[in-house]
């Protein structure tokens, strides 16, 4: 894709630091309020699309040298993983945990192995997405 | 008793090792010492179990391992088991000892080795499982393993279509046997071998009995090559020599044997049981004979000679099986010698025939050919290894002083006995089983004699073989001569054999008889000089002799059969009407037209949606509790309806996306308006991706052309987008009253007792549905390397319908 857009570009440059940063802040926020692995992932995803429309690939993957196939395989061991890793501690498939432990400066925090297992599903989006819209965009 | 687990589990570390070890190992030695190690580890393991098993001790294991479905891993060595378990390892150790010589560093060995480990833990793990889910995993394992060996050398055609043969009829019969296994199941509710054994009387008035011991019977029969499945067998002699010496006569092919003597304290008492398993063998053991007798191919001969020898075995535990029709009584003990002289011959078939298959494999790897009208007169340049033939094929031909006399002498005086038989109507038809018997003997003591004669007797004939002749290396001789020394031992003193490994083993196949040392007979070579199968047994060499000198006369015989009519044909045939019947279905529906998919969907989507809620009459409506429709949601809307129209009158594929993506914003607006935020962000965030994705994939496709297919085409898809809609709405409206299920609400309720989360929907996605959303990513990494490969590894033109 060559779009050579300045406006695009510039805005993009300011926007995609704002996206990813509510990308984060979704994924983390999915334990009490809206948000959440996939959301959080889709919101990453759209803000790399946003890059790769605005630059060309070459561009894109020499400020983010992934493999996104790669990035969607670490997702799917995250979350297979965590799923296995409960047999371990011999309780049942999938069981999860949380616990909640003082932290300096930020206080009390809660901890839970969902977020692992939504790190996977997170991950899992972005790389999908990003693989698909790149064959595509890709094929000559 | 965890050794029994430990040695089912051995080899399949081992196999596991192998890559790991291949690249050290291969500049400094040959990887077959590390893996010799194995067999020969669990072989001494086993034998130290011999004296307590011989007092007639078993020992168990379990462990559970899907204790909810009764599925445990429970191991169980008893005397039959153990007969398996040392053929499998022994017969594995030298094997693999012989495979040394036979197969050089520079084939894969790795791979070759890693099957082989995979094979015998399978093998093991199918003789000692004593659940029958797991014993079915090991035996489809088996299948799997030997497909990979006989298609070692995979750039060989008849490898590939000999391993898929055999493939195709052992998974056939395994599948079978599954089902047979199931029906056991409901009839006994265990899957334990030993519980069913003991419930035996009362699974016996069940009516899944006689469906389940066919179907049982048909994984057996395929697996050890019985008529008429015997083909695959055969074929599957493109594997290298070792591997036939091992998996396709000493072992797996014995696994459908081993499982008819397991199941014969269950099924052993019916008449439909005697009859299939006596006939089939005795039709199996002539025709493998009478085939062998016309082969060319040494390995050929050694196949079809090993099919009517598992067809020996086979019938003798069906008439064995007569022993628990009786029951224990002093006269039925006489009907039991069938079962005892089956497991001798097994054993002895096992030590004669592996002798034999290394030794045509010496022939092959020495002369460079195993075709009979090429070799002859090799007897002055191979000494060592005509011993080894001669030995083989006299034990294999029931001649003394060879372990293969004792039990075809046995073999005789149990069809004889059959003929006194009153149950089951086997009085009419006596006469049978003992001609049968005969006359496949003479015809196996015909290519025993063609065996010796053809390869190592009468002229040389240099001008046909491109090698120079020589006596094979001592490595290679090692083993068959350790088998032949088996055979001669066994032959002088088979009451140790008979009372430490076959006793015990009479002892599971009868286990309501009180004692097995009375069902154990003193083997003897030596029954009198009036006992008829003396005489038999002179008879078959006298007449042998005759067709054997005058073979030429009468070979034209086999000519008479044609070709079209054999069984490879029919199966060849079968397989081809179920290729092309299957391509022509396929090709019918899957016509490359998105619009004819599109409507399989829809119409099967309307076909069981609304059909179901037709069905079972919860079309109901009530509006009562509804709240009151705001203004703004009325203009929302008629915003949707406005584009939805619009969309199909569009006339250009941007216009068509974007008015696409109307539609899903305002469903975004939909869930903020009723407080579903998650839904909501989901919603506008996968808009935005797919217009994008859209906007892509645009970039190739031409403009839209106005188009004007026919009038009824039209209407048709009208119809169907109609149906699809109402379909939705209607299911929709009457779901809110659907109370068929519980509600599960409440459940989620308490979401951040239970799960830690005060977010409804993520507890949901993340906890108490987390199996959904995993397996959902895995789908999800499918679908998006299905995307990338469709796209980046599509054939170029010129490579397209490249295969082999």
């Amino acid at each position: 894709m060559k779009i050579n857009d300045v406006i695009l570009r510039t805005v993009t440059k300011a926007v995609v630091f704002i996206i990813l940063t509510l990308g984060v802040y979704l994924f983390f926020a999915g334990h009490h309020a809206p948000g959440g692995g996939f959301i959080g992932g889709l919101v990453l995803a759209s803000g790399i699309v946003l890059l790769y429309l605005a630059y060309d690939i070459e561009t894109v993957h020499k400020g983010m040298p992934f493999d996104f196939k790669k990035v969607a395989a670490l997702g799917v061991l995250l979350a297979t993983g965590t799923a296995v890793g409960s047999l371990f501690f011999d309780v049942p498939f999938l069981t999860q945990t949380h616990t909640y432990i003082n932290v300096p400066i930020f206080g009390e925090m809660g901890f839970s192995t969902v977020t692992i297992f939504e790190a996977g599903v997170a991950l899992t989006v972005v790389g999908v997405v990003v693989t698909i819209i790149l064959s595509i965009s890709e094929d000559e | 008793m965890l050794t029994i687990l430990i040695a089912i589990l051995l080899p399949f570390v081992g196999a596991a090792l192998i890559p790991l070890l291949y690249k050290r190992l291969r500049r400094v030695t040959h990887l077959g010492w590390f893996v010799l190690s194995v067999p020969l580890l669990l072989f001494l393991l086993l034998i130290r179990y011999i004296p307590q098993v011989a007092k007639g001790k078993t020992f168990i294991h379990t462990y559970e391992w899907i204790p909810s479905f009764n599925i445990n891993f429970t191991t169980y060595l008893d005397g039959l088991s153990m007969i398996f378990g040392l053929l499998i390892t022994g017969v594995g150790s030298l094997v693999i000892l012989y495979s040394i010589f036979y197969l050089s560093t520079k084939e894969s060995l790795h791979h070759f080795y890693c099957y082989l480990l995979l094979f015998m833990g399978a093998m093991l793990g199918v003789v000692f499982s004593d659940n029958l889910m797991v014993l079915y995993t090991f035996w489809e394992l088996t299948s799997v393993s030997s497909f990979l060996l006989i298609a070692y050398w995979h750039h060989r055609k008849a490898s590939r279509a000999g391993a898929k043969k055999a493939m195709i009829i052992t998974v056939f019969g395994g599948l079978s046997m599954l089902a047979g296994f199931l029906m056991l199941y409901v009839a006994s509710n265990t899957f334990s071998i030993r519980d069913i054994v003991a419930n035996v009387e009362v699974i016996r008035d069940h009516a899944l009995f006689t469906p389940a011991l066919i179907l049982i019977l048909l994984g057996a029969f395929t697996k050890s090559a019985q008529f008429p499945f015997h083909i695959w067998l055969p074929d599957a002699m493109e594997a290298p020599t070792p591997v036939s010496a091992y998996l396709h006569s000493a072992t797996m092919v014995k696994a459908g044997i081993y499982l008819v003597a397991r199941f014969s304290p269950v099924f052993g008492g019916e008449a439909i049981w005697f009859w299939l398993v006596s006939t089939i063998g005795l039709v199996t053991l002539f025709w493998g004979s009478f085939n062998a007798v016309r082969q060319t191919d040494l390995k050929a001969l050694l196949a079809y000679s090993t099919v009517s020898q598992l067809g020996l075995i086979m019938s003798l535990f069906g008439l064995g099986s007569v022993g628990h029709y009786y029951g224990y009584a002093e006269s039925s003990i006489i009907y039991t010698q069938a079962s005892f002289a089956a497991l001798f011959h097994l054993v002895n078939h096992s030590t004669f025939k592996g002798a034999l298959f290394m030794m045509v494999g010496i022939v092959d790897h020495e002369v460079g050919t195993r075709d009979i009208r090429r070799l002859g007169g090799l007897m002055a340049f191979m000494p060592v290894t005509f011993t080894i033939a001669v030995i083989g094929s006299l034990s294999m031909a029931g001649l003394p002083p060879f372990n293969g006399f004792l039990s075809k002498e046995m073999f005789f005086a149990a069809v004889l006995a059959i003929r006194d038989v009153e149950a089951f109507t086997i009085a009419d038809m006596g006469l049978l089983f003992p001609i049968i018997a005969w006359v496949a003997s003479v015809f196996t003591f015909v290519y025993s004699m063609i065996l010796i004669s053809r390869t190592f007797l009468g002229k040389l004939q240099p001008e046909k073989l491109d090698k120079k002749l020589h006596e094979a290396p001592f490595g290679m001789l090692i083993s068959p001569l350790i088998l032949c020394l088996f055979v001669v031992g066994i032959f002088f003193f088979p009451n140790i054999l008979g009372h430490y490994i076959l006793e015990p083993a009479m002892a599971s196949i009868y286990p309501t008889f009180p004692t097995a040392g009375e069902l154990t007979p003193h083997i003897h070579a030596w029954h009198g000089i009036l006992s008829p199968e003396l005489w038999m047994t002179i008879g078959v060499i006298l007449i042998g002799t005759i067709l054997f000198k005058t073979l030429k006369s009468w070979k034209p015989l086999y000519r008479i059969f044609s070709q079209k009519y054999t069984f490879n044909t029919y199966y060849n045939r079968l397989l081809e009407m179920s290729e092309s019947g299957s391509a022509t279905f396929t090709r019918k529906y899957m016509t490359g037209n998105l619009t004819h998919y599109f409507i399989y969907i829809y119409v099967f989507f309307i076909a069981l949606i609304a059909g179901y809620f037709i069905w079972s009459d919860a079309m109901v409506f009530n509006f009562d509790n509804d709240s009151v429709v705001e203004y703004y949601e009325l203009i929302l809307v008629f915003v949707m309806i406005f584009a939805a129209i619009w969309m199909i009158f569009a006339k250009g594929r941007v216009t068509a996306m974007l008015l696409n993506g109307v539609l899903g914003y305002s469903i975004a607006f939909f869930f903020v308006i009723f407080r579903a935020p998650d839904l909501a962000l989901t919603q506008l965030v996968v808009e935005s991706v797919t217009t994008a994705l859209f906007l892509l994939c645009f970039k190739y496709l031409p403009d839209l052309m106005p188009e004007a297919p026919p009038k009824k085409v039209q209407w048709s898809k009208a119809i169907i987008s109609i149906f699809a809609g109402a379909t939705v709405t209607i299911v929709g409206l009457a779901v809110v009253h659907y109370d068929r299920f519980e509600s599960v609400a409440i459940y989620f309720n308490d979401s951040y007792e239970l799960a830690g989360g005060s977010n409804i929907v993520n507890t949901i996605l993340g906890d108490f549905r987390a199996f959904d959303t995993m397996l959902e990513v895995v789908v999800l990494l499918i679908a998006g390397l299905g995307v990338y490969t469709l796209i980046k590894l599509k054939p170029r033109k010129e490579e397209a319908d490249h295969e082999n």
